[in-house]
């Protein structure tokens, strides 16, 4: 199971958390209230050029010395706080979250055309592999995850979620079935700009795993989505690949519909699958992916997961189900079932 | 007549509603009216008895789950799998439905006005004299009729041509039989699924249900009453006997 959320509004008019923390919470069912989490774009605009990193922390003694060390050592911590986060009898906070805006010294950085998004990724993989008791959850600018091990309500409430005003929004209910629930587990992922919700298995976990770490990422989340948004910065970012063609290369057709498609097509898409046949992921799923710039929604190739599309004027919203996004807009005046493996992408126009 | 017993369900959870209402039911109450409903599931689950009841608004998944003998009748959208295994009654769809719509239906019906998502009619199944009914006005995505063991599935694909264009339908079908607007291409039938011609006999023999289809949402029954039809059936009645198996 597992229930997903989206909205953004492509005039980046931003909504705060009240309304999506509803739409979440009509799926309560979906869950079990070992994890739920939302993040939402556009809600640093004091910090809107620093990289928001939020951390969980066991304690504020050693993870935390080691984590503003190494920060000080790559870049410029601009300001940092605690998280602000509210008692809720329902939810045991577990860690501590933390945030830094912090600015990369793009000089440290050679061989790379994008110095600052490279250095924060190592920064990420460093702080989450080597350093005991710290949890780098969120990375990008102007944008931020907020997520723990509860029911959506209690961890909307927990971080008063209301407070915080975004132009895209994502939201999970976690149904942990594979590995058990915690902190780190919950959804959204991200890393930099992508954020990424999922609701089912990624079965081909093994090689897509693999395939990322070939490529410096490392996997320290213990669950399977972590590596969505590894495989879309690495493909969507480092490879420059626009959101459609990196949705056909993580859910391609089949090949019997390769065969039938015109000669042009053809060509492409095999030799993106066989360009990109580890990044290929198989399993049941329906996954919505965020970047600054906008959102995409997809479902595996043979639909094993729902997966539902509202529309109302500069508002997109993808759903598990329609009752969501009725909850969050009751004017919602078109309403469709997207194909299995078929891009639903909302841009914002600027 | 009696006053229908009529509740604003808004913001309600599904349990007390769904306790209310089997309450209801078992004390007499004939018409049940729910209004503003958005999302409460399993609305009319396990009901027995022939109470009709009018949901306005979007219910949540798996309405009329386990159901026997009430009609359920939705003026909007249903979400995943309303029918799944229901047992006699009707479910009448004012909208569309979502995947896996009329799930191991074993008896009753389900007629859905719009489209339906994938896997539509899942398992249906059949026994003695249940048959279990879905017609689809719109249109289906792909699977319909997956691994298919009774009862009869029709889409009329009303605003739809092809009816239908999605793959796999009847993929391992082994009883029952899938009925579809208008010709379907070969590449579209599931393994295990054979196609053959629609006749008069079958004409006559489904003729009522597509009246009773189209009485229950205003539409004229004579443009259907032909035999443009493709009838999808079992190839055989154990399609993956040599899969797992060796006789």
């Amino acid at each position: 199971m597992c229930g997903i959320i989206g909205v953004i509004d492509r005039t980046m008019s931003r909504m705060d958390g009240s309304h999506i923390k509803r739409a979440l919470s009509l799926m309560d069912e979906r869950g079990s209230g070992e994890g739920a989490g939302y993040v939402a774009y556009g809600i640093y605009p004091d910090y809107a050029d620093c990289y928001a990193i939020h951390v969980f922390f066991d304690n504020l003694l050693e993870p935390k010395t080691k984590v503003d060390a190494i920060l000080k050592q790559w870049g410029r911590i601009v300001h940092q706080e605690e998280i602000p986060t509210y008692e809720q009898p329902g939810l045991k906070k577990e860690h501590i979250p933390w945030r830094y805006f912090f600015k990369p010294y793009a000089d440290l950085m050679v061989g790379t055309t994008n110095p600052d998004d490279d250095n924060v990724t190592n920064l990420v993989m460093k702080i989450n592999s080597e350093i005991e008791g710290a949890l780098v959850f969120s990375s990008g600018k102007n944008l931020g995850v907020f997520k723990a091990s509860g029911w959506p309500e209690d961890v909307a409430n927990f971080y008063r979620i209301e407070d915080y005003e975004g132009y895209i929004w994502l939201a999970h209910n976690r149904y942990p079935t594979n590995t058990s629930g915690w902190w780190g587990g919950a959804h959204p992922f991200n890393l930099l700009d992508w954020s990424v919700v999922h609701n089912g298995e990624i079965t081909s976990y093994g090689t897509n795993r693999r395939y990322v770490e070939g490529h410096g990422y490392q996997c320290t989340m213990l669950t399977d989505t972590e590596v969505v948004a590894y495989l879309f910065d690495l493909l969507g970012r480092k490879h420059g690949l626009p959101s459609e063609m990196v949705v056909e290369a993580l859910a391609p057709p089949f090949w019997d519909e390769i065969d039938e498609m015109p000669e042009k097509k053809e060509e492409f898409m095999k030799a993106l699958r066989l360009t990109y046949g580890p990044a290929l992921m198989n399993g049941p799923f329906a996954i919505v992916v965020a970047t600054k710039d906008g959102i995409v929604g997809f479902t595996d190739r043979i639909k094993l997961r729902p997966l539902i599309v509202g529309e109302n004027g500069s508002k997109l919203y993808i759903s598990s189900e329609e009752a969501a996004i009725r909850t969050m807009d009751p004017d919602v005046d078109t309403i469709y079932m997207p194909r299995a493996g078929e891009p639903v992408i909302g841009r914002v126009v600027e | 007549m009696a006053e229908p017993l009529v509740i604003d369900v808004k913001g309600m959870h599904y349990s007390p509603l769904n306790k209310q209402i089997r309450a209801a039911v078992a004390s007499g109450v004939k018409e049940i009216v729910l209004n503003n409903v958005l999302g409460q599931r399993f609305i009319g689950n396990g009901v027995r008895g022939d109470a009709k009841i009018t949901i306005n608004g979007v219910p949540g998944g798996d309405l009329g789950m386990f159901m026997s003998g009430p009609e359920c009748e939705v003026f909007g959208n249903a979400e995943h799998a309303p029918g799944n295994t229901m047992d006699r009654g009707s479910l009448i769809i004012h909208g569309s439905a979502g995947d896996a719509v009329a799930h191991s239906m074993r008896g009753g019906k389900v007629f859905v006005e719009g489209n339906i998502g994938y896997r539509g009619g899942i398992h249906m199944k059949e026994y003695e004299g249940k048959r279990p009914i879905l017609v689809i006005g719109g249109t289906s995505h792909a699977f319909l009729g997956e691994y298919m063991a009774g009862g009869l599935i029709l889409v009329l694909g009303i605003d739809n041509e092809p009816a239908v264009q999605d793959r796999g339908i009847g993929s391992g079908i082994h009883g029952g039989e899938i009925v579809i607007r208008g010709d379907v291409d070969d590449n579209l039938l599931g393994v295990g699924a054979k196609k053959v011609e629609f006749t008069d006999d079958d004409l006559v023999r489904l003729s009522p249900v597509i009246e009773e289809f189209c009485g229950r949402f205003d539409i004229d029954p004579t443009p259907f009453l032909d035999t443009n039809y493709s009838r999808i059936i079992p190839a055989s009645a154990r399609p993956f006997a040599g899969k797992y198996t060796w006789e």
